[in-house]
């Protein structure tokens, strides 16, 4: 008990090299917070698909927008938070992707694919006044620094909360 | 991995080989100029051999539905061959699985096509 949480955050360009950058480093993070390689590929895919909402949606692909990532290592999940600059949406207006209607959509499966893959999700106002997608994972149990009290080696920030 | 493609033609099908990861940008691109560059030579019968994929994101995913309503939109048909687990799982999750004609043998999927 009683690790020091542990935060990280970035601010990314509004551009498609950014999902595979965010991606990246929350790997990192998952990979040294225990993860293991499924868990890690479903908080991998779930940024993906978060920064790519920020991206395309959100910021609607205009430059001068940024997306803010944060994420967090707690005693007990890793929460991500994906941040845009847009104008914000409501989760309730999602059309649902498994509906019958709209199974041959081109798109709109990314926020059913974050609350499939994980432990929890939400969306709420941002702070700038867009989007703020804020997702966890609980950590393995294994890993757990409340259980071993070494905590995540390797997962610490380059700058505090 | 970058996402690369080669196709080959099977009488009148084709089978387009897939390598590396399906997704936004570069990946989901190469794929969408594959199969329209074969529509355009009047190659409508299809099979994406996806052996050698192991990853796709929801873009990814979009940009296989896409191709799979053009191709029937021009009268042909696109089939998928090999599914790595995490692609056929994810097509699970998605319902698509109940969308694509799926096949584990490529003598199979080619004789789909009568």
């Amino acid at each position: 008990m009683g690790t020091d949480p542990k935060h990280l955050e970035v601010t990314l360009e509004t551009q498609v090299e950014s999902v595979n950058l965010a991606e990246e480093m929350c790997l990192r993070v998952a990979e040294a917070a225990g993860f293991g390689e499924d868990d890690c590929y479903k908080i991998g895919m779930s940024v993906r698909e978060g920064v790519i909402n920020a991206f395309h949606y959100g910021n609607q692909e205009r430059p001068e927008k940024k997306i803010h990532l944060a994420v967090d290592l707690t005693g007990d999940k890793m929460i991500i938070h994906v941040l845009d600059e847009g104008t914000g949406f409501t989760l309730a207006d999602v059309p649902d992707p498994l509906a019958e209607e709209n199974l041959l959509s081109t798109s709109g499966r990314g926020i059913f694919l974050m609350r499939a893959f994980m432990d929890e999700f939400e969306v709420m106002p941002g702070r700038t006044g867009g989007a703020e997608i804020v997702m966890a994972k609980k950590l393995p149990l294994q890993k757990n620094p409340g259980a071993n009290g070494k905590g995540s080696q390797g997962a610490t920030p380059p700058q505090g909360a | 991995m970058a996402l690369r493609a080669t196709h080959r033609d099977a009488g009148r099908s084709t089978v387009v080989d897939l390598s590396g990861k399906i997704t936004l940008g570069e990946g989901s691109a190469l794929l969408r100029k594959t199969v329209r560059g074969l529509l355009d030579d009047k190659r409508t019968h299809i099979v994406l051999n996806l052996a050698d994929v192991d990853y796709i994101d929801s873009s990814g995913i979009g940009e296989l539905v896409s191709a799979y309503t053009t191709v029937k939109g021009r009268g042909g048909d696109l089939k998928l061959l090999h599914l790595t687990k995490k692609v056929h799982d994810l097509l699970q999750l998605t319902k698509l699985y109940t969308v694509f004609d799926v096949y584990s043998e490529e003598s199979a999927a080619l004789s789909s096509f009568q």
